[in-house]
């Protein structure tokens, strides 16, 4: 089963991105968790990689996420932000897109103000192209661990309630997980003022809602969105306070979803405003395991596009640059393993990449975890 | 305050000394209301001389050129064109956008102010006139500032303007924000009978925005200017209007609400017109699919609705005019993110062919096709141009309705290349045309 070509060399949004497709990131992303909880955490996957994040907009967190991903693949990750970059002179970002490309990047993850320039990007340059969020347009792998992360907790995406609130117009992670989520059979629910909720999204065949309790009720899911200060200023609602007054997530709302509910936020939070901190804090939030799941499936985005015939669990193939016999030549093989297979496999291969044999690294087997290798 | 706008911007020039005639093509001259196979004579100080039944004219030593199976038509009048001379020639020049006007069958065209500097004096005025009549091609009539450097206060000097040539005032690229402003402009406009060419636009509603707001501007997250943002200022210039008198032009109208709104004005007798853009009427706000920068400019592409609208307007005459609103931009001023891409296409060389599909959809007649690509932006302005009357400028287009031809951008007359129509397969093409009945322009087809 190959990947869509939308998958095949660049992630640029999961508008259009098949189930199977994202299926095979969420399994690629669990397989790879593991890697993070060992005591050497790193596979040698992507050795003699080079991974350029190149954040023209601020970002601690999803910057974080794709350096530390890139390198426990061992990628070599070079990160270039706004301020001191080439950018800051006046550079176009076609310039600084073909200068960055000369280099022979193996994929840029890209973080940019301005919607589409994800997509400038990999019109502009050979190499994979990762979003990492484009102006209000999406934010693929934001979404992905969202996903994951809901997936993890309830065993399903079918069928399942999943609310998003708060500033729905402004939000890339909000459109990445529509597409996502619907692709997924999940039901969504979207809710936040009428600035800020326009009649527009009615086109993704979503329940709009202008009420924070009526939106909640039964849900499996609660998703919350950060509000910017910016916001008030452009008239979107009178202030943060009357924002919270209506959209804050506290007890009584949450005791309008479903018993096992669990609550998602992108971060960072504002407590208080969105989200009152009893609730971000309290046993539903699963704030903690997005982080911890964004490693992991950034490790599988950077992984099944830059690996030349990567193969995913259930023995998908995905074609990234060349046939899938490039994968022995890169040293890359997905051995049909159990999860604890995986984990004793990956250990020796840690061990390895720990020595430094670049011998033995070049033959590497990679266990992932795996459902059937057939 | 006459002012004899025929000869005022012609080329000074060699004319052929010999007589032209052009035979045997459907001659169509909505303002004569003529529309019959017949042959257009031109006299040696190059204007028309007479018609006559097809084949009955005697060819003696005149320039022949053969009409047969073809459009021959008053020359089109385009009354929205960006030059960018003085001040951004690496964009266009005089010269490059005359060439291609007479390209696309336009043989006049208005310039807006907007140039480096500003079209707000007498001086700039006579300096286009003088770069057009050096380029010799089409005829170019400029348009003053309504504000002195388009900045929206102190009223432009209009008089002075119009002696040295202006046929209109527009402050075109930017609204005229302030009421009292655009008022007072329209009263003081009636001493010079100058229309006031309002782009309308709310600058609060369309704050940083990029395109039109509606279901694509919200999948993409881009920014969206909502049609309110150009109906608003379009009521409250009809309003002015009333109370102020004088004449108020609409400058490329794209939402159903504009239209409806000028639809009423003029059934209530207001001295409003209104023009519409081939790109307003071919695209909707889908060509941004896929972040086409070639696909922002402002107003922006609207809704399918709109667009429908648009065509209703054009066919009961609500819109009186096509005109291009030709922006051309440098290469690198599209290569890049869509929000920092500059707003406007080229559209000298592709008005012909996308206005003869709305004809072959049926929205319109020929003979009110060109009617409001010809006569109708030249009556609005006040120029004897637009007709094939005798006695008058043989302003001249002779076009193949039917040759198809795919348009190539990078080989586009313009300076600039900034189409959204690049590959596109076109039907309908200019093989010649005439300005004060010389031959400017031929292609064979």
């Amino acid at each position: 089963m190959a990947v869509s070509e939308r998958i095949n060399r660049h992630l640029l949004g999961l508008e259009g991105v098949s189930a199977d497709d994202i299926e095979v990131l969420l399994d690629t992303a669990e397989a790879l968790t593991e890697v993070s909880q060992r005591d050497v955490k790193k596979l040698p996957t992507l050795r003699g990689k080079t991974v350029v994040n190149l954040f023209l907009e601020n970002s601690t967190r999803t910057r974080t996420s794709f350096e530390i991903a890139a390198k426990r693949l061992s990628a070599d990750a070079v990160n270039i932000s706004a301020s001191g970059s080439s950018f800051s002179k006046g550079e176009t970002l076609e310039d600084t897109a073909r200068n960055l490309a000369a280099m022979s990047p193996d994929a840029i993850v890209v973080r940019h103000p301005y919607a589409g320039a994800a997509r400038f990007l990999a019109e502009v340059v050979s190499c994979s192209i990762v979003n990492a969020g484009d102006g209000a347009h999406e934010h693929p792998t934001q979404a992905l661990l969202d996903i994951l992360t809901i997936r993890q907790h309830k065993g399903r995406l079918d069928g399942l309630k999943v609310t998003i609130v708060g500033d729905l117009l402004h939000s890339r992670v909000a459109r990445s997980n529509l597409y996502g989520l619907k692709t997924m059979g999940a039901q969504v629910c979207l809710a936040g003022p009428p600035t800020l909720l326009p009649a527009e999204f009615e086109q993704y065949g979503v329940e709009l809602h202008y009420d924070l309790a009526e939106a909640v009720d039964g849900a499996d899911v609660i998703m919350m969105l950060r509000v910017q200060r910016e916001r008030q200023d452009g008239n979107y609602f009178p202030s943060l306070d009357e924002y919270a007054r209506y959209f804050c997530l506290d007890e009584d709302i949450v005791g309008r979803a479903k018993p096992d509910v669990i609550i998602l936020h992108p971060g960072p939070i504002n407590r208080g405003v969105e989200i009152s901190s009893t609730v971000a804090d309290g046993r539903y939030s699963v704030i903690m395991s997005q982080v911890a799941n964004g490693v992991a499936l950034r490790m599988a985005v950077l992984y099944q596009l830059i690996v030349p015939g990567a193969e995913g669990i259930r023995g998908s193939t995905l074609a990234a640059t060349g046939p899938a016999t490039g994968a022995a030549a890169t040293g890359v093989v997905v051995a049909d393993a159990t999860a604890a297979g995986a984990a004793a496999t990956g250990a020796v291969v840690a061990d390895a990449a720990a020595a430094g044999d670049g011998e033995k690294l070049g033959a590497a087997t990679v266990a992932m975890g795996g459902r059937d290798g057939s | 305050m006459s002012s004899d706008k025929s000869s005022r911007c012609e080329r000074g020039s060699e004319r052929s000394a010999r007589k032209t005639v052009i035979s045997k093509g459907r001659v169509v001259d909505p303002a004569s209301d003529f529309d019959e196979i017949a042959d257009l004579l031109v006299d040696e100080d190059g204007l028309i001389e007479a018609l006559l039944p097809g084949g009955s004219a005697e060819i003696g030593d005149a320039e022949f050129i053969d009409a047969a199976g073809q459009i021959v038509a008053p020359g089109f009048v385009d009354m929205h064109v960006h030059l960018r001379e003085p001040g951004q020639e690496y964009k266009e020049t005089i010269a490059s956008g005359a060439k291609s006007a007479v390209s696309g069958g336009v043989t006049s065209l208005a310039c807006m102010a907007n140039t480096d500097p500003v079209n707000d004096s007498a001086a700039v005025t006579r300096y286009i006139i003088e770069k057009a009549q050096e380029a010799g091609l089409a005829n170019v009539f400029p348009i003053g500032a309504v504000s002195v450097g388009l900045r929206g206060e102190r009223m432009a000097e209009f008089g002075e303007m119009y002696e040295a040539g202006i046929v209109a005032v527009s402050d075109d690229g930017m609204p005229v924000a302030d009421s009292a402003l655009m008022r007072r402009a329209l009263e003081y406009s009636r001493m010079f009978s100058l229309p006031i060419i309002a782009h309308e636009e709310d600058c609060g509603l369309c704050q940083g925005a990029v395109m039109n707001e509606g279901a694509t501007s919200l999948r993409l997250g881009l920014k969206g200017m909502p049609s309110a943002g150009e109906s608003v200022m379009v009521a409250r210039d009809i309003e002015l209007l009333r109370a102020a008198g004088g004449k108020l032009h609409i400058a490329h109208i794209s939402c159903a609400e504009a239209v409806e709104m000028v639809r009423v004005a003029k059934r209530q007798g207001l001295a409003v017109t209104a023009e519409a853009a081939p790109h307003h009427f071919t695209l909707d706000e889908r060509a941004v699919e896929g972040y086409n920068t070639n696909a922002k400019m402002k107003p922006p592409l609207r809704s399918p609705r709109d667009v429908e609208a648009v065509c209703e307007g054009l066919a009961d005459g609500t819109i009186d005019a096509i005109a291009t609103d030709h922006a051309p931009h440098h290469r690198d001023e599209k290569a890049c993110e869509f929000d920092c891409a500059a707003f406007g296409i080229v559209g000298l060389e592709t008005m012909l062919p996308l206005s003869l599909e709305l004809l072959r959809k049926g929205v319109f007649p020929l003979s009110r096709m060109i009617d409001a690509m010809s006569s109708a932006p030249a009556r609005i302005l006040g120029l004897d141009r637009g007709s094939l009357a005798v006695g008058r400028p043989a302003d001249i287009v002779v076009f193949d309705p039917d040759a198809e031809w795919t348009l190539i951008a990078s080989e586009l007359h313009s300076k600039s290349k900034n189409t959204p129509f690049d590959n596109w397969t076109m039907r309908g093409r200019v093989t010649r045309t005439l300005v004060g009945g010389r031959s400017v322009w031929e292609q064979q087809v």
